[in-house]
């Protein structure tokens, strides 16, 4: 009992003391030197040209239009977030299907054929995974090289451009690994249709 | 190909390369040491700490006084979560006007985040505001991984000394934690986070504009090969009805990179985002996913060196380091083996590229392409084994060996590496059972680091380690046979069910990660998994303190040529045995019904 009495009102202002530190302290710290340092990042890394919001470059949009580079395949979701004004607003999430499943098999082979039907120019080539697959958080902003290398001669043929000037468009927009060891290397889609319409160079 | 094997290298050498120096100041902290620089700033904050709870530095508190500091300090701290997650709804900094939870979800999520556990039954974007995020989560990140470190070194203080009471003061090992340890660290660690593009702000939530718009019906399903002109949707040239024309992207916001780098630091693993590490805007770039990896285990593996260190025998730290991480390597090299060669059902008969020339390669699915295989089968073995839970792919889409091996690595009770502190005094319940089963196989009476093991601590040792196989299996037990579980399933089959054991894996380990088709947002569900994370954390703690209670009073027997030596490769080896006998023993039944199952159907 004396122990009780003696942890008890202890624990309380235990509690207490390291939700101001921890919780307001701490957290407003990081948002000031975050603001300070990073103001671009910190607020979601916008693209925003003229005072027109393009996208986030880090987050996928979906493309279907010859004239574009496709990314991931997405599980678009619009039923959870609306706008302001009322309108839906897309977002997306991942497929959480098993790799293993018959529902996979079959979504895969329909993928494949939609693709190879988009790509005359490629013949029997095995098209990368990447573009057949749905990412983890289902909003992945990027391919591989070799997923956005399959689609140049299409994208050149749609734009009546030479391949050299996309394929020069998708370096600029690589990301490389880590110190050259970490990670993969992935190209932007967004940044890399956003340069074929002239948006940004 | 290099390239992928140099990553696992790397990953590898640099985890231990930083958990070395590490345990070096965690012990240096804990002694009470002075520390140029730090101890500078930081000791006047520490000392009006101790003035304002009005507890002295030198306290001393037998074990059940300080089992009963750590139930109701974390009492306090999961009412005060409970509250804010179900009147979110009235408090401030809330711009996406998100209401509060239901009371299931409200108790499981306080559980979760008070144990460590870090589960996550909701989607933090949309079903909590900013103000729950930092005031509740974040700080239940800091104070569940405190905890954790606090019970160890009462424990090791149990060990070492002799003939006496005191544990030490909870109050003091949770201050000097938290302030010398996983501040100043996550401080650093969020400003490169926001560097890399790891949100971190008060303001809503933006919208952007799409570069191609999205035309879907009156129920939300998406309009293929529909044609926009203006404000109306053309299908095949005919007119749709009710369709919907969706112009614009929700791009979530909030207070996330000072939470993201707790949530990793302290194995708490609970994401700001729904999908955890592997939205863009919680892990952004390959460095970003380097930070945040090494993060959720340089404590734990830097805790086995401060073992060591802490007992006055650093070879003592060096024989669990080791038994660790072979097992922390070998369950590593299947989940990278069974990734990279991905499934007959991706492969299509060879129409589908999964080579490793120019891209990651292999299984693909529910994988981030900036990560690739390598990243992401280092994060899951890493996440899995320290009862972090945080993902940056989604495990649910693993090969079926892939994902066996994440659940079996919490199903080994999370003692490679295991939690902050909980990993460790977890593996050290085991090493008590292994010097038990060799004294019986030689006859002698077991001691560890000189002292008697007798029935008392055996009893609680073997509570410790069966703790978590009693919540997994019990839960998922009662869960198989309830009627409208199987509605929250995914994936059918053998897969389905792996959902469900996983789930209460991920519980049972005080994990948090998630074969995330899993909805698990249902009353039964969400009291049922919060029950058995309540268990899986404060039966072992429990049973830590009365055998460090009791271990405290005895003397310290001499070496002699008979000792069993508690560090050699024997030992090693003995360990290792013991953790996996138990596990196989336990698990083998139900990963047979799930993973297995789905692995023969796949080649078949």
């Amino acid at each position: 009992m004396k122990t009780l009495k003696n942890v008890l009102p202890r624990a309380f202002i235990c509690i207490l003391i390291f939700t101001v530190i921890c919780g307001i302290v701490y957290t407003a710290v990081c948002t000031g030197i975050a603001q300070l340092l990073f103001p671009n990042q910190a607020n979601g890394s916008i693209i925003e040209i003229d005072g027109k919001k393009y996208g986030c470059e880090l987050l996928a949009q979906q493309y279907t239009d010859e004239s574009h580079m496709w990314g991931r395949i997405m599980n678009i979701d619009v039923t959870t977030y609306t706008g302001e004004d009322g309108k839906p607003l897309m977002y997306a999430s991942p497929s959480n299907l098993s790799p293993a499943s018959e529902e996979f098999e079959q979504l895969v082979g329909e993928r494949v054929k939609k693709i190879r039907e988009a790509h005359p120019q490629q013949g029997d080539v095995p098209v990368p995974v990447d573009l057949v697959t749905c990412s983890g958080s289902g909003l992945d902003p990027d391919i591989s090289t070799a997923a956005a290398e399959y689609q140049i001669p299409r994208l050149a043929e749609a734009r009546g451009i030479p391949e050299q000037e996309v394929r020069s468009i998708v370096k600029r927009y690589t990301n490389h690994r880590f110190l050259g060891i970490f990670g993969e290397e992935t190209v932007n889609v967004l940044k890399v249709n956003l340069a074929l319409d002239g948006l940004i160079s | 190909m290099t390239a992928t094997i140099l990553q696992y290298l790397f990953y590898m050498a640099l985890l231990v390369g930083l958990a070395f120096p590490l345990g070096l100041y965690i012990t240096k902290v804990m002694n009470g040491e002075r520390i140029p620089g730090v101890s500078k700033v930081l000791t006047p904050c520490e000392n009006l700490i101790y003035k304002v709870m009005r507890v002295k530095a030198d306290e001393q508190m037998g074990w059940k006084k300080y089992l009963l500091s750590v139930v109701l300090f974390n009492l306090f701290g999961f009412l005060l979560l409970f509250l804010l997650c179900l009147c979110q709804g009235f408090l401030p900094f809330n711009p996406q006007h998100i209401e509060g939870n239901s009371w299931h979800l409200a108790f499981n999520t306080a559980s979760s985040f008070m144990t460590n556990t870090n589960w996550q039954a909701y989607s933090g974007e949309n079903a909590l505001s900013y103000f729950t995020q930092f005031m509740g989560l974040t700080v239940q990140n800091f104070v569940s991984a405190a905890t954790g470190i606090a019970v160890l070194f009462a424990f090791i203080r149990g060990l070492i000394k002799v003939k006496s009471q005191g544990l030490g003061s909870f109050w003091v090992d949770l201050t000097k934690i938290i302030l010398y340890i996983l501040l100043p660290i996550c401080l650093v660690m969020t400003v490169l986070l926001v560097s890399q593009g790891v949100a971190q702000s008060f303001a809503p939530a933006e919208t952007v504009d799409l570069l191609e718009p999205i035309a879907v019906d009156s129920e939300g399903n998406i309009l293929e090969d529909a044609v926009i002109d203006g404000d109306k949707v053309l299908v095949e040239g005919a007119v749709v009805e009710g369709a919907v024309i969706v112009r614009k992207q929700i791009v979530p916001l909030g207070p996330a990179a000072s939470q993201i780098s707790m949530k990793q630091l302290g194995t708490n693993g609970g994401g700001f985002y729904g999908v955890n590490s592997s939205h863009p805007l919680e892990n952004t770039t390959p460095f970003s996913n380097m930070l945040e990896m090494l993060a959720l285990l340089v404590i734990p593996v830097a805790l086995c060196f401060t073992f060591g260190r802490g007992v006055k025998d650093k070879r003592q730290g060096r024989a669990i380091f080791l038994a660790m991480f072979l097992m922390l390597a070998a369950f590593l090299a299947v989940i990278a083996v069974n990734e990279q060669a991905a499934t007959p059902q991706l492969a299509q008969n060879g129409a589908v590229d999964l080579s490793n020339i120019q891209q990651a390669g292999g299984n693909m699915e529910g994988k981030e392409s900036r990560f690739g295989i390598a990243s992401s089968a280092t994060w899951a073995s890493w996440t899995t084994a320290a009862s972090n839970g945080s993902v940056n792919s989604m495990h649910d889409s693993y090969t079926p060996i892939g994902g066996m091996i994440t659940m079996l690595q919490m199903q080994l009770g999370e003692v490679i590496f295991g939690g902050v502190g909980c990993g460790l005094y977890g593996m050290l319940a085991f090493a008590i059972l292994a010097v038990f089963i060799a004294g019986l196989m030689v006859g002698r009476t077991p001691e560890y680091l000189g002292k008697k093991i007798e029935p008392y601590e055996m009893k609680w040792a073997v509570l410790v380690c069966l703790a978590t196989p009693i919540g997994i299996l019990v839960g998922s037990g009662i869960a198989a046979a309830v009627p409208g579980v199987m509605e929250s399933l995914n994936n059918a089959g053998a897969h389905g069910f792996s959902e469900m054991l996983y789930a209460y894996s991920s519980a049972g380990g005080n994990n948090g990660s998630a074969f995330a088709g899993f909805n698990a947002n249902t009353p039964f569900l969400n009291v049922s998994i919060g029950l058995v994370m309540l268990f899986a954390r404060f039966l072992p703690i429990t049973g830590i303190l009365a055998i460090a209670g009791s271990m405290i009073q005895k003397k310290k027997l001499a070496t002699t040529a008979g000792t069993l030596s508690t560090s050699n490769g024997l030992f090693i080896f003995l360990l290792i045995f013991v953790v996996l006998l138990v596990g196989a023993l336990s698990f083998f039944p139900a990963l047979a019904l799930g993973p297995l199952a789905e692995f023969l159907g796949m080649t078949a």
